[in-house]
């Protein structure tokens, strides 16, 4: 089955500061209680949303909470995003959100690979360049960015930084093949051969 | 030049190159769970697929099943919708199910080994990041997402990026009181939890050959927690003597047969790393965390971090003392725990338990501490309570349950409430991930857990065995 190419990415963005953002805070787990990804949206982050709300000294408004981020289509964040548990459902909510790519310092492996399955483009910058699109983000937040997965740059009106993503995801994206299943269920015959050739399949 | 095992396995399972340039790899153990396969199910039924290799997929029930209560069907009605689910499809699509009251049920880390379905040179694949933990045989195991989980079932196969080595040298000798869970929490604390992203993590020297396969499991566990998506150790006799006699080992000469291509999958003594560390052993301490991530942690006789120690981010220090409301500079021994919990697939193994009830042993739990010990699966239950292990810790004020992940993450009745303080022998001190938001995890080991469940507070686990 052919996935849509992915390109480019345009839209407001959503600044959502800090390193080590683990998916547990994300998707708290008990919203991993369905058997479908659907409405997940509606809990992103919800524990330390109602905690940014309930603290009369806090942070102030959480981003996902921010208005004026309502709508955002590319969410920049810090280092090592999406640490921890594997769960898909934070890359789905994030993406059913409105979440079409993600500009971050490092990612971790398996959210990096959860979002390449789902067709959410996760490219790194320095941690110099997130904080200037993260601060212009915040200063105005209905700067538009765009994120060129060809081209490799991340643009918006007077600034401009290289992203990058290895290889095989970007040609994932721009081919088209980034759901992956029909590819791996392709030419069938060389699997078995593999199978074949492990001696465990055949209990030694 | 010599191969590394990761090389040799990774090669050994490439179908081809795909072309994107990601590798094809064949998955010789899949192994499910019902929190991250409903939706991968139902994608196979609608696009009408079949699953590749039911011989090779084998499913448990761990996360949300209750571990007290255990009557169908459960209260929780989406808990019961979600494991009715796994039923289903493991009935449409010929998998084979060790459901709840099933005698080989148990957290899908501890089965797979158990059942020597886990073995050396395979790729595993499941959707939990602690799948890791399948590598201390010398399997290349990866957790993976619920997309993934959907091109395993009908392919048997994962589109992969290769990875880096880093070798993690552990020489010298563990100090008594000091385990494999202190080991792999001071390797994060160093390397950090995003240390590993792009690596597998060998583990190496004396300390590691020299531990069990209980003990492997524990370090290999955490590797993810590092950042590393696979952790694993070359396989040896000790490796072998576990497998051997187990329900879905090789039996007879297909055992010797097996052990000669075991053994000659382990790294080549002049393998080429791309990366080498060494921790010397004699330097450990048991440790806790104090933060809200795996790798803020300190030895039990050290005091609580400010965020000018060198190399630590002043923000990122002060975010976590304020969630763990602690005080910086105060020692981390004496912290009051509310709570007490011995599982999850980090620590939840018979050596576990036996050593944290060689501390229990005679004494009594902290009238304000709630404490449990939840098996990592029945076979460890029922082997437990043979040697009386329930008997130690349910005459100290233990409860003693049913085999699940439980309060490792909040997704059954096992949870913490409001800031509660926990001792915990799991695996992730995430804020909020025992299941209360506000709740606070202190990582430690067994034995450490049960000291502390004594004490009714941290205290140096040295101080109560020798």
């Amino acid at each position: 089955m052919q996935a849509e190419r992915i390109t480019s990415v345009r839209g407001r963005a959503l600044p959502m500061r800090g390193d080590d953002i683990d998916t547990d805070r994300i998707m708290p787990a008990r919203f991993l209680k369905a058997v479908t990804f659907d409405g997940l949206e509606q809990h992103i982050f919800e524990d330390e949303r109602a905690g940014s709300k309930a603290a009369s000294h806090g942070h102030g408004i959480h981003p996902f909470d921010n208005p004026h981020y309502a709508g955002a289509s590319v969410l920049l964040v810090n280092s090592n995003f999406g640490c921890g548990s594997s769960r898909e459902h934070a890359p789905q909510a994030l993406r059913r959100w409105g979440i079409r790519a993600v500009v971050g310092e490092s990612f971790s492996e398996i959210f990096f690979g959860n979002s390449l399955m789902i067709g959410m483009p996760c490219v790194t910058a320095t941690a110099l360049e997130i904080r200037e699109l993260m601060d212009r983000v915040e200063e105005r937040p209905d700067t538009i960015i765009a994120v060129d997965l060809a081209r490799g740059v991340c643009e918006t009106d007077g600034y401009s930084c290289a992203v990058s993503i290895p290889a095989a995801a970007r040609d994932a994206f721009v081919t088209g093949a980034w759901d992956t299943t029909g590819l791996l269920l392709e030419r069938y015959g060389e699997v078995d051969a593999v199978a074949a050739r492990l001696p465990y399949i055949k209990g030694f | 030049m010599g191969t590394t095992l990761l090389q040799k396995v990774w090669d050994l399972h490439s179908v081809r190159a795909l072309p994107t340039g990601q590798t094809q790899l064949f998955i010789g153990l899949h192994l499910i769970h019902e929190v991250t396969t409903p939706q991968a199910f139902d994608t196979l039924r609608a696009r009408g697929w079949t699953v590749a290799r039911p011989d090779r997929t084998f499913a448990t029930v761990d996360h949300i099943v209750p571990t007290s209560q255990r009557t169908r069907p459960f209260l929780d009605v989406l808990a019961e919708d979600m494991i009715a689910s796994l039923e289903r499809n493991c009935r449409d699509f010929g998998v084979r199910l060790a459901g709840l009251d099933d005698e080989r049920q148990g957290i899908v880390h501890v089965i797979g080994p158990e059942l020597g379905l886990t073995q050396p040179g395979m790729t595993i694949a499941c959707g939990d990041s602690h799948t890791s933990t399948h590598g201390a045989f010398g399997a290349v195991a990866f957790g993976i997402g619920t997309s993934q989980v959907r091109d395993v079932l009908a392919s048997q196969c994962l589109a992969m990026e290769p990875l880096k080595v880093r070798r993690i040298r552990v020489t010298g000798t563990l100090p008594p009181g000091v385990y494999a869970k202190d080991v792999v929490l001071t390797i994060i604390q160093r390397l950090g939890v995003a240390g590993g992203v792009g690596y597998a993590y060998e583990y190496a020297g004396e300390v590691i050959e020299r531990m069990s396969m209980d003990e492997r499991m524990t370090i290999c566990n955490m590797s993810i927690e590092g950042g590393a998506r696979v952790g694993y150790v070359n396989p040896d006799q000790t490796t072998f003597d576990y497998i051997k006699g187990r329900p879905f080992a090789p039996a007879g000469e297909a055992f010797d047969r097996a052990c000669a291509w075991w053994r000659s999958l382990a790294s080549d003594p002049d393998a080429v790393y791309d990366d080498d560390v060494e921790i010397r052993a004699e330097e450990l301490t048991p440790v806790v965390t104090w933060g809200v991530n795996p790798g803020q942690s300190i030895g039990v006789a050290e005091v609580v971090p400010s965020g000018r120690e060198p190399g630590t981010d002043p923000a990122a220090v002060r975010d976590a003392l304020e969630y763990m409301q602690l005080q910086p500079g105060r020692p981390i021994a004496g912290l009051k725990v509310d709570v007490a919990f011995i599982g999850s697939c980090t620590n939840s193994r018979l050596s576990d338990l036996r050593e944290a009830a060689r501390v229990v042993k005679g004494r009594r739990v902290a009238p304000h501490v709630k404490a449990l010990v939840v098996p990592g699966s029945a076979s460890v239950k029922e082997a437990a309570e043979r040697e009386g292990l329930d008997e130690i810790f349910r005459s100290a004020g233990f409860e003693w349950r049913a085999a699940g992940c439980s309060m490792c993450l909040g997704m059954n009745p096992d949870k913490l409430s409001g800031d509660q303080v926990c001792a915990a022998s799991s695996n992730r001190n995430f804020k909020g991930r025992q299941g209360s938001p506000t709740g606070r995890t202190l990582l430690m080991s067994p034995a450490m857990v049960a000291a502390a469940a004594v004490a009714g507070q941290v205290t140096d686990v040295r101080e109560m065995v020798n």
